[in-house]
């Protein structure tokens, strides 16, 4: 792992003059309010942003449109595109018009990009269709279980993230719990890991309370009175579900969304415990590039990509609920 | 109450011209008795107060009636058939509900069609109903604002306008003015009074009110601690509380302890006073009950009891003095005014010195 940190001097200074300009800003708020003002309490927080947020944003920015020696270029973003991009071009270089005949479209980067993408699509429908029911029974005001189960909900997410997802794999595993069990049994054993199946079900595993919390919290404030006002008005209780329950729950959904589906598309470790190799997701492509290969100008490219589409289906979704009701990051 | 009894009294209500019966109705939260032994009849087109304080069980009776508690014991019967396990939505009654319960995501034009929309109603009639009801509840050109914009006045109408467009056959409404200012209360008071008479739907009212009750009922239930203490008209009410609970609740009074020395004479506060009621026995202690207008101001030589004005109040129409007696300080309401300090004399007619057993205290 080589820190490419060779940084121009200009960038250099225009970081030392951000933080310059954040110092004469809090000068001038103490200046101007005569002491302390509330503002100035922020200011941590703030230093915090522009040093671990901001600048590491910047940084991005600024590896993925250049090369290796600094020089601006859009190699990076061609190359996910075409991951044999390099190689096709020194081909050219050599064999001139000949060689086109023996280049070839490397796709591994977008077809990365896409599987991930629908990944985290059944991901979050799944979480959705299993969450919005949880959720339902949890803040049904005459279900005495439902405090029981709001608690069995957090208690797993008290455990590290990691720590969860490498238990599954002693469920899982070829020794595993599951196949113990079933040998037991006399049947066969199973292959459970090592297939888009079993980091499908780790990253819903992992994801569900993301998806619970943000519709338990709308339902939970819902006025009980409106779904008494639609029964009064002839709904039974499929129709009060559709015609009042779930619109008004519906910023809670889009916020729940939210919370599974970006961890989801940007997800790089389940498939790596649970899916031994076999599954590669756009994380996973991400973090091999800088930790493995040391290409940190393409990782920043894919990155930007990434962070593009991210901010694209939140503005998609903030459409759908422009208060940002359900309490969530949407 | 056994299961012979309540069928017998469930054959004795049918045989009578009652839209609903109440019998024998108990509900239980966890063990606590919210109500107990609620029985009541309500006839068609009739405007019906339930007034007491918060925790009395109105809520419960009504919620009971609108199908969103089910009873722990006793029948409901509505037009004869036990309908206590039939849901909500099943009901030939419509509720406007406490702080209206509008759905915030429908505008006003689909907070109306609500109801017609689930049955299917074609939209031509929608629209027409939608319109008619907007027109009844002064609300034209409402139809495509947001609920949550209009005033507290405005919700309260599209509320009622929302459970009256299914013409239900009794209304139930829940406390639905107590989110209004004075001014609006009493104009939305006379306005639903008349559009009850005008579509000749059967009210159930809820209120803790007991002005707004008095103003508005056909027909007014007392209720305290999950039980009924009377049932009757405004008027009788008022003039005959059944006992010093209610006398207390409708109106002021000056509740005192006596003794019915013998029949049509009670002692109180000192002095003899003949009376019209009778039957207690003799020398029964009883609750004397005696409105503040009732009590006229004479001159000292010629009350019945006589007391110094400790203070007066201005109340606009009438003047509020408290006069103590010595053995009670009377409260005391008259359009003629009396300087503070000054002694006088006071007389009670017979027939507005209200007797009644004493009230048991309960918990």
């Amino acid at each position: 792992m080589r820190a490419n940190l060779s940084l121009p001097w200009w960038a250099w200074a225009a970081m030392g003059a951000g933080l310059v300009v954040f110092a004469v800003m809090i000068g001038l708020t103490v200046k101007r309010n005569r002491g302390v003002h509330r503002s100035l309490f922020a200011s941590p927080y703030t230093l915090w942003m522009i040093v671990f947020t901001v600048i590491p944003v910047i940084l991005i920015g600024y590896y993925a449109f250049t090369n290796a020696s600094g020089a601006f270029t859009l190699d990076n973003f061609k190359n996910f595109w075409d991951s044999n991009y390099e190689s096709n071009k020194v081909i050219l270089d050599v064999m001139g018009e000949e060689g086109a005949a023996y280049i070839t479209r490397g796709t591994v980067n977008v077809d990365t990009l896409v599987y991930s993408l629908w990944m985290a699509f059944k991901c979050t429908v799944i979480c959705l269709l299993l969450g919005y029911p949880a959720a339902l029974f949890m803040a049904d005001r005459n279900m005495k279980l439902g405090a029981t189960l709001v608690v069995l909900f957090i208690i797993p997410m008290w455990m590290n993230f990691l720590l969860r997802t490498i238990a599954w794999m002693s469920l899982l595993e070829d020794s595993g719990l599951i196949n113990t069990f079933l040998k037991w049994l006399g049947f066969e054993g199973v292959q459970l890991m090592y297939n888009s199946e079993a980091v499908l079900l780790g990253m819903v595993y992992n994801f569900l309370p993301f998806m619970v919390f943000p519709i338990y919290t709308v339902l939970s404030k819902m006025d009980f009175r409106l779904t008494e006002a639609a029964a009064d008005l002839g709904c039974n209780s499929l129709q009060t579900l559709v015609k009042v329950t779930l619109p008004l729950s519906l910023p809670g959904v889009i916020s729940g969304i939210t919370m599974v589906f970006m961890p989801s598309v940007t997800t790089f470790f389940i498939p790596r415990v649970l899916g031994g190799g076999n599954t590669m997701m756009f994380g996973d492509l991400i973090e091999s590039k800088f930790l493995t290969e040391g290409n940190w100008n393409v990782g920043s490219a894919l990155s930007l990509i990434m962070m593009l589409l991210i901010l694209l289906s939140l503005s998609i979704l903030r459409k759908v609920d422009p208060n940002g009701e359900g309490g969530g990051i949407a | 109450m056994n299961n012979d009894q309540l069928n017998a009294r469930i054959q004795k209500a049918r045989e009578k011209d009652h839209l609903i019966d109440l019998i024998g109705i108990s509900k239980e939260y966890d063990g606590v008795k919210v109500l107990k032994d609620i029985n009541l009849y309500i006839r068609k087109k009739e405007f019906v107060t339930l007034l007491g304080p918060s925790g009395c069980g109105k809520t419960t009776t009504l919620r009971i009636i609108g199908g969103f508690e089910t009873p722990t014991d006793g029948a409901l019967l509505f037009e004869g058939q036990e309908i206590s396990d039939l849901p909500p939505y099943k009901r030939r009654v419509n509720t406007v509900f406490q702080k209206y319960a509008l759905f915030p995501h429908l505008n006003v034009y689909d907070n109306i069609a609500f109801g017609l929309k689930l049955k299917k109603m074609p939209k031509k009639m929608i629209d027409e109903k939608v319109r008619q009801m907007l027109e009844l509840v002064n609300l034209r050109g409402y139809e495509k604002r947001h609920v949550e914009a209009l005033s507290g006045g405005q919700q309260q109408r599209v509320a009622i306008a929302r459970s009256l467009v299914n013409e239900p056959e009794v209304l139930l409404l829940d406390e639905p003015l107590g989110a209004l200012d004075l001014k609006l209360r009493k104009d939305m008071q006379l306005e639903l009074k008349s559009m009850q008479q005008r579509l000749g739907i059967t009210f159930i009212y809820v209120t803790h009110d007991q002005e707004e009750a008095l103003t508005m009922s056909d027909t007014i239930v007392v209720m305290k601690d999950g039980t009924i203490q009377q049932i009757g008209d405004p008027k009788s009410i008022y003039d005959e509380p059944a006992n010093a609970f209610v006398a207390d609740f409708i109106g002021e009074s000056n509740i005192l302890r006596g003794t019915m020395v013998k029949d049509e004479l009670v002692e109180f506060a000192g002095a003899t006073f003949p009376c019209v009621d009778f039957g207690f026995g003799e020398n029964a202690p009883v609750d004397v009950v005696i409105r503040p207008e009732d009590i006229m101001l004479v001159g000292e030589d010629v009350g019945q009891i006589v007391g110094v004005i400790k203070s007066v109040l201005f109340k606009g129409v009438h003047y509020e003095m408290m006069i103590d007696t010595g053995a009670y300080t009377f409260k005391v309401h008259s359009t003629t005014m009396q300087p503070q300090g000054s002694k006088v004399g006071l007389n009670i007619v017979p027939f507005n010195i209200h007797i009644m057993k004493p009230m048991q205290e309960e918990e």
